[in-house]
């Protein structure tokens, strides 16, 4: 994968996410459904990644593997090097806590605390003094230009502001990776730009991945590589390079 | 990885700050003033219930001891057996065994109100529960450990049962002494039980959050084991 202008370095090209052949399946009463069918993936450290497919690929079983929110029938998934079938529970607390931020589609603040108590929760649960988590989130917010509304409760905020809210929330304990579940799919065209932007302006300037699950064309413009999921099994994997063809056509028809 | 293993040895791991717990589950009712209103009613019932029955007791032995005539006078009006409860003799015999069965078929009473108590706020809780997944599962994206979630429901419950036991304490006491006063007048402040009324409360007081601690437990338990896959389900 050739270097564009405009990315972070990828000298070493740190492997943050891997995952071995994984395979996973649900037992829906009698028939066992395959989900995924062996997976072999590797996520950069640094990079913008996208993964795309329809509903019922097996999208968004994928992306909760690479999150270490679900557990692997078979193969193994690796965060940071540590595989993640290996850690109990309180280490997976841990590693959601430190190593990867959360972005919902349904944004999923929590209603009854304010914009800047949503973002320092993380770093409560991280072990952070109130001063220090106080200052950290107030930068937080500033960067993604909510700064003056830190007092506001989620019922205050619209959606984009919302999201804003979470996307400082995923960045509060500085993560390794960040993963986006659909994150502009409860938003306008607009906003969802707006939102995909400032993931893209949080990726450069503070070098975290981030893997976003979408069906969202706008995504492919800013993703450094795109995954496509079919049937349980990696359809195929384009760089940014050959994308920007598609972006054109595609995003033609899209808006 | 290196850098991850050493924090993981380092020890600074995830803290459980108690006072946050606290302030989450206190904002939570808050914002839910008027559910969490309902169910507070059923504690406030059964302590009032309780209460009332206990410090009538507690009245009434101090009135029968007190063992003034014009005192026996309105005791006996009001189908109260009086008499020296020490005595020997047969009546006083038959006496005893009366108020005994009266008292054990209270305790069976005050035991029912408390278990339809328990229920109530057990099924309050789920609800609560049930009702704040994606929140729960949010949070445990974020970091927070089984044993946070717990200490946030179990927290919750016992407030409001704190709250709701005192208010159902005063009212209980306040029912008691309005009905005692139609009845024995004054009599019953000159001798009024100070220190078994009081011990009544803080029995009462300690029943009642011990109980919602009790019916938030299988919640709250329920809420912690849910897998935070959850907050990434969509649909609302």
């Amino acid at each position: 994968m050739a270097e564009e202008q405009g990315q972070p370095p990828q000298e070493e090209k740190r492997t943050v996410v891997r995952t071995q052949q994984v395979k996973k399946e649900y037992k829906m009463g009698s028939t066992t459904v395959r989900a995924l069918q062996g997976i072999d993936l590797e996520v950069y450290s640094g990079e913008y990644l996208s993964i795309m497919g329809p509903s019922g690929s097996g999208k968004s079983t994928l992306f909760n593997m690479v999150g270490g929110l679900d557990k692997p029938t078979e193969g193994k998934v690796y965060i940071d090097e540590v595989d993640v079938a290996q850690l109990d529970a309180y280490e997976l607390a841990w590693l959601r806590c430190r190593k990867i931020g959360y972005i919902f589609q349904s944004f999923n603040l929590i209603p009854v605390m304010t914009a800047l108590e949503n973002v320092t929760l993380p770093m409560v649960f991280a072990g952070l003094t109130s001063d220090e988590s106080r200052d950290k989130g107030m930068v937080l917010l500033g960067k993604v230009g909510l700064g003056d509304r830190y007092s506001h409760k989620p019922f205050e905020l619209s959606g984009g502001q919302q999201q804003r809210v979470a996307v400082a929330r995923a960045l509060a304990n500085d993560p390794a990776v960040v993963l986006a579940d659909e994150p502009t799919g409860n938003l306008d065209l607009h906003t969802g730009t707006e939102i995909i932007e400032l993931l893209r302006d949080m990726n450069r300037a503070s070098g975290v991945t981030i893997i976003s699950a979408t069906h969202d064309y706008k995504m492919l413009s800013v993703s450094d590589r795109v995954v496509w999921v079919s049937d349980g099994q990696v359809e195929r994997i384009a760089n940014r390079e050959d994308l920007d063809i598609e972006v054109a056509q595609v995003g033609g028809e899209d808006e | 990885m290196t850098d991850a293993t050493s924090n993981l040895a380092g020890g600074r791991t995830i803290s459980l700050p108690l006072s946050k717990a606290m302030e989450i589950s206190l904002r939570s009712l808050k914002i839910r003033f008027g559910r969490s209103l309902i169910t507070t009613s059923g504690v406030i019932l059964a302590i009032a219930f309780l209460m009332s029955v206990w410090s009538n007791n507690a009245i009434l032995d101090s009135l029968k001891n007190a063992d003034k005539s014009e005192i026996n006078l309105l005791l006996q009006q009001n189908g109260i057996e009086t008499g020296p409860t020490d005595g020997g003799g047969v009546a006083s015999a038959e006496v005893a065994a009366r108020m005994l069965e009266e008292r054990s078929k209270q305790t069976w009473l005050i035991s029912l109100s408390l278990l339809v108590c328990v229920v109530g706020i057990a099924n309050a809780m789920l609800m609560a529960v049930t009702e704040r997944y994606r929140e729960i599962g949010t949070m445990k994206c974020l970091g927070a450990l089984d044993s946070f979630i717990v200490k946030l429901f179990l927290l919750e419950s016992t407030f409001q049962g704190f709250a709701g036991t005192s208010v159902g304490i005063i009212i209980g006491l306040a029912m008691t002494v309005c009905l005692a006063l139609l009845d024995y007048s004054t009599f019953i402040f000159d001798y009024f039980p100070v220190e078994p009324i009081v011990t009544a409360a803080l029995y009462s007081l300690a029943i009642g959050t011990f109980l919602s601690l009790v019916g938030a437990m299988l919640p709250a338990y329920r809420a912690a084991k849910m897998e935070p896959v959850e907050a990434m389900r969509s649909e609302t």
